[in-house]
C-alpha cells in the first residue's frame, strides 16, 4: 500500500529515456504531479525561416520518423494554401493512399509492438516471440505491408521522398496500386485474428470527460483534410485555428501545453472516432461494436481499440480509393501542378496518427518563408495526460509503487506520443518515505 | 564477438532512424536472436549499463545529451554512428545557421532560459565513432550488414564513390536533364541512388565521399548554368556542420 510515495527521475544518472513523470504522494493525495519531456529542443521554426517553398517538407519530415508523412502533408498543405496551388483529384486520392500506409505502418506500430507488451503483461515485444508467435507475425506481417505501400507511392517508407509541393516527383505504376490492393486485402484474416485477442484483452475502466478535438468533414472519415470540430460543439476553419487552439511554455518541459475550451483537451484516434464515428466503414464500426467501443467513449485506454479499427478502416479505404483511381487512369502528365511563388499565409491541418498536426506558413512574394508556427499532437495532449494522471492515481493508491508505476507509464504510452519519447521512459528513483 | 550486448540509444532526432530497426521486418526476428539487445528506447523497457556495442541516433544539441553520450562512451566497446543526425549532425544544424540564441528566442520567446540548448554537433565532435551507417535514414541492410560483419569480425564495407555510379548503373536518366540539380557527383553512394530514382534530387544525407571530385560537381553545375551557391542550400539540409567542402 502506499501512503507515501514520490517516484521521480534522476536526471544525471538516467542514461536511458525522453520523458520523465514526476509524481510525489503524501498520505495518499497527490502533492505534486509533472509529466514531462526532456526531449532536446530542435527548433524546427528556427531551421524555416528563410527556406523556398520547395524544402520545408522534407525538413519538417524530419520532426519525428514515425509521422513522417503527416510532417509531410501537414507542411505541403500549408505551403499550397498559401501559395494557392490548385490540385487535381489524382494527386489528392494518392496522398491519400500514402497516409493510409503510414496509418497502418504508425497504428500496427502502437497496438502491437508497443502497448500489446502491455496488455500481456511483459516489458516488450521480444518475449511475445516465444509466447505469442501469432500475434508477433501478424505484427511483422502488417508492418511490412505497410511499410511498402508507403515505399512504393512515396519513394521511402521512412520519410517521404516523391511528395512535393503541387504533387508527386513520380506516380507509382497500375501494377504498383494492383499489387497495394492485394497487399491490402491479404490483411482481412489478420485482422480477424486481431479481433479475437484483443476482444480477450482485459483494459483499466477509467474515464473522464475530457475535450476531443480533431478534424472533420461531409465526405470522408477525416485523415487528411478537413476542418477543426471539437465535441464541445464548435467547428472552424484551419486557417482560423488560434482562435481556439491556445499554447503556452510551462516551466518543466520543452514542449508547450495546450488548451481551447476548457483547461485540457486530447487528440488522436479517440477523438477522431468519438467526432467522425459515423464515417468510419461498415467493418470498421463493426469491430468497433465487437470490441465495445460506443461513441462517446471517455476511456483513455480504448485509444488502443480505436487506432486498430482506424487499421480496419484503413484497409476498406485504401482499396476503395485503388479503385477509383484505376477506374480514372492513372495520367503521367497529371502528376504535379504549377507552383508559383507568392505572399501570403497557408494553414495545413491533417490527423497525424497521434492526432491533429497544425503547420502554419508565411511566405515573402520571393517563395521563402518568414514566419512558421508548428502545433503537434503530442504538444496538444500533454496537458491532457496530465489531468489524466490526476484523476487516476487515486484508483490506484492502493496498489504497489511498482504497480502505480506501471499503470501511470501506461495510460501515458496510451497516448502513443511521439515515438522519440513514446515508451518504457520511467527510469524512476522511487522513495516511500 | 559471440552475440554480443546492444546498445540503441537516441539522442536530437526524429527516432526515423531507430524505426528503421524495428522496421527489419523479417530480418527483425534473427537481429533480435544474433545479438542481446540491452537498450532500446523505442522499444524495451529493460535497460541495462553493460554493453559492447552502442548504435546512436541523433545529434548532441544539449548538456544533458553530451553527459549521456560521454557515459556511453566509457562503457560501449565499439560505437556505431547511426544517421545523419549522428555523423554529420544532419538537418539539426540549420539550427546553428540561424542562430542558437536567436533560435531560443524564436520558439521560447522570454522563457528562453528555461531551455538546455547547446551548438548542435555531430557525435564525433566528442567521442571516437568506430563506424558511420549513413543517411536519413540510413537503408536497413546497412545497419544491419555493419553488425553482423561486427559479429563474424569483418571490416564492414562503406561504398566511397558517389550517388551517380549507382544512379548510372541503375539507367536513370540524369535529373540535369529535366532542369532538376542533384548533388549525386559529391554524395556518398550506398542508398542505391534513393532519390535521383525516384525524380528528386539527391541531397546529400550520407554526406559526401571523401576525396570529392568537386570539379565534377563544379562541371555538371555549369554545363546546365548553375553555381555551387545556387545548390548549396540543399546540401546544407544535411551537412550544415561540415559545409565548407563545395566552398573550396
Ligand atoms: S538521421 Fe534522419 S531519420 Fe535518423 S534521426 Fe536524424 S532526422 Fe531522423
Ligand atoms: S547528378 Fe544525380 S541524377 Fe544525375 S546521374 Fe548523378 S545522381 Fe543521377
Ligand atoms: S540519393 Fe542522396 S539524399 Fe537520397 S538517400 Fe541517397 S544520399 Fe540521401
Amino acid at each position: 500500500m502506499a501512503e507515501n510515495v514520490n517516484i521521480e527521475v534522476s536526471p544525471i544518472s538516467r542514461v536511458e529515456g525522453h520523458g520523465d513523470l514526476v509524481l510525489d504522494i503524501k498520505n495518499r493525495k497527490i502533492e505534486k504531479l509533472q509529466f514531462r519531456i526532456p526531449e532536446a529542443p530542435r527548433f524546427f521554426e528556427a531551421m524555416l525561416v528563410g527556406k523556398k517553398y520547395d524544402q520545408p517538407s522534407h525538413i519538417t519530415s524530419r520532426i519525428c520518423g514515425i509521422c513522417s508523412v503527416a510532417h509531410t502533408f501537414a507542411s505541403i498543405k500549408a505551403t499550397e494554401d498559401a501559395l494557392k496551388v490548385k490540385l487535381n483529384d489524382l494527386i489528392l486520392k494518392l496522398r491519400r493512399i500514402v497516409n493510409i500506409g503510414e496509418y497502418i505502418q504508425s497504428n500496427c506500430l502502437h497496438v502491437y509492438f508497443l502497448a500489446a507488451p502491455d496488455f500481456l503483461g511483459v516489458g516488450s515485444v521480444i518475449p511475445l516471440i516465444e509466447t505469442h508467435p501469432d500475434v508477433v507475425n501478424i505484427a511483422i506481417n502488417m508492418k511490412k505491408i505497410a511499410n511498402d505501400i508507403v515505399r512504393i507511392t512515396a519513394g521511402r517508407a521512412v520519410h517521404p521522398i516523391t511528395t512535393i509541393v503541387g504533387g508527386f516527383t513520380k506516380l507509382p505504376t497500375e501494377q504498383d496500386l494492383l499489387n497495394i490492393k492485394n497487399m491490402l486485402n491479404s490483411l482481412y484474416p489478420d485482422l480477424e485474428i486481431s479481433l479475437k485477442v484483443l476482444k480477450s484483452l482485459k483494459l483499466p475502466k477509467f474515464e473522464r470527460e475530457t475535450e476531443y478535438i480533431s478534424i472533420s468533414n461531409n465526405y470522408e472519415y477525416a485523415l487528411y483534410d478537413g476542418d477543426l470540430k471539437s465535441s464541445d460543439g464548435w467547428v472552424i476553419k484551419p486557417i482560423n485555428y488560434l482562435d481556439k487552439i491556445k499554447e503556452k511554455v510551462v516551466e518543466h518541459s520543452t514542449g508547450k501545453h495546450c488548451w481551447a475550451n476548457r483547461d485540457s483537451y486530447m487528440v488522436g484516434a479517440l477523438s477522431r472516432v468519438n467526432n467522425n464515428y459515423e464515417m468510419l466503414s461498415d467493418r470498421a464500426k463493426q469491430y468497433a461494436e465487437e470490441l465495445g467501443l460506443k461513441v462517446p467513449c471517455y476511456n483513455t485506454f480504448m485509444i488502443n481499440i480505436a487506432q486498430f479499427i482506424e487499421i480496419v478502416h484503413c484497409v476498406d479505404d485504401g482499396i476503395r480509393l485503388i479503385d477509383e483511381i484505376l477506374n480514372e487512369g492513372l495520367k503521367e502528365d497529371k502528376a504535379l501542378v504549377e507552383v508559383k511563388p507568392k505572399a501570403g499565409r497557408g494553414v495545413g491541418i491533417v490527423e497525424a496518427p497521434r492526432g491533429t498536426l497544425i503547420h502554419d506558413y508565411t511566405y515573402d512574394k520571393s517563395g521563402k518563408i518568414t514566419k512558421v508556427n508548428l502545433i503537434i499532437p503530442t504538444n496538444m495532449n500533454y496537458a491532457n495526460v496530465e489531468k489524466d494522471l490526476e484523476a487516476y492515481i487515486p484508483s490506484i493508491i492502493d496498489k504497489s509503487e511498482d504497480e502505480i508505476r506501471f499503470h501511470s507509464e501506461m495510460l501515458i504510452r496510451a497516448y502513443d506520443p511521439c515515438i522519440s519519447c513514446s515508451t518504457h521512459f520511467l527510469n524512476v528513483k522511487l522513495i516511500n518515505k | 564477438m559471440s552475440k554480443p550486448k546492444v546498445g540503441v540509444f537516441g539522442f536530437a532526432g526524429c527516432g526515423g532512424c531507430q524505426l528503421e530497426i524495428l522496421n527489419l521486418e523479417e530480418q527483425l526476428v534473427d537481429f533480435i536472436k544474433a545479438v542481446d539487445i540491452v537498450n532500446f528506447t523505442e522499444a524495451i523497457t529493460e535497460h541495462s549499463d553493460t554493453y559492447e556495442i552502442a548504435l546512436i541516433e541523433g545529434s548532441v544539441s544539449t548538456n544533458h545529451d553530451l553527459e549521456k553520450l560521454e557515459h556511453i562512451s566509457k562503457i560501449a566497446k565499439i560505437i556505431i554512428a547511426v544517421g545523419a543526425c549522428a555523423c554529420t549532425g544532419g538537418l539539426n544544424c540549420l539550427k546553428n545557421l540561424y542562430g542558437l540564441e536567436k533560435a531560443k528566442e524564436l520558439v521560447y520567446g522570454d522563457k528562453k532560459d528555461w531551455i538546455d540548448a547547446i551548438e548542435t554537433k555531430p557525435i564525433d565532435a566528442y567521442v571516437k565513432v568506430d563506424y558511420y551507417a549513413r543517411g536519413c535514414p540510413p537503408t536497413r541492410s546497412e545497419i544491419v550488414d555493419i553488425v553482423k560483419s561486427l559479429i563474424v569480425g569483418k571490416k564492414p564495407e562503406i561504398p566511397n564513390y558517389p550517388v551517380c555510379i549507382e544512379c548510372k548503373r541503375l539507367g536513370n536518366t540524369c535529373l540535369y536533364e529535366y532542369g532538376l540539380s542533384c548533388f549525386g557527383p559529391v554524395a556518398r553512394a550506398g542508398c542505391n541512388a534513393r532519390c535521383p530514382s525516384s525524380k528528386s534530387g539527391c541531397e546529400a544525407c550520407r554526406g559526401y565521399i571523401d576525396q570529392p571530385n568537386i570539379n565534377a560537381q563544379k562541371d555538371l553545375l555549369s554545363r546546365y548554368g548553375l553555381t555551387v551557391e545556387d545548390i548549396m542550400e540543399g546540401f546544407n539540409l544535411y551537412n550544415a556542420c561540415k559545409n565548407n567542402v563545395l566552398k573550396k
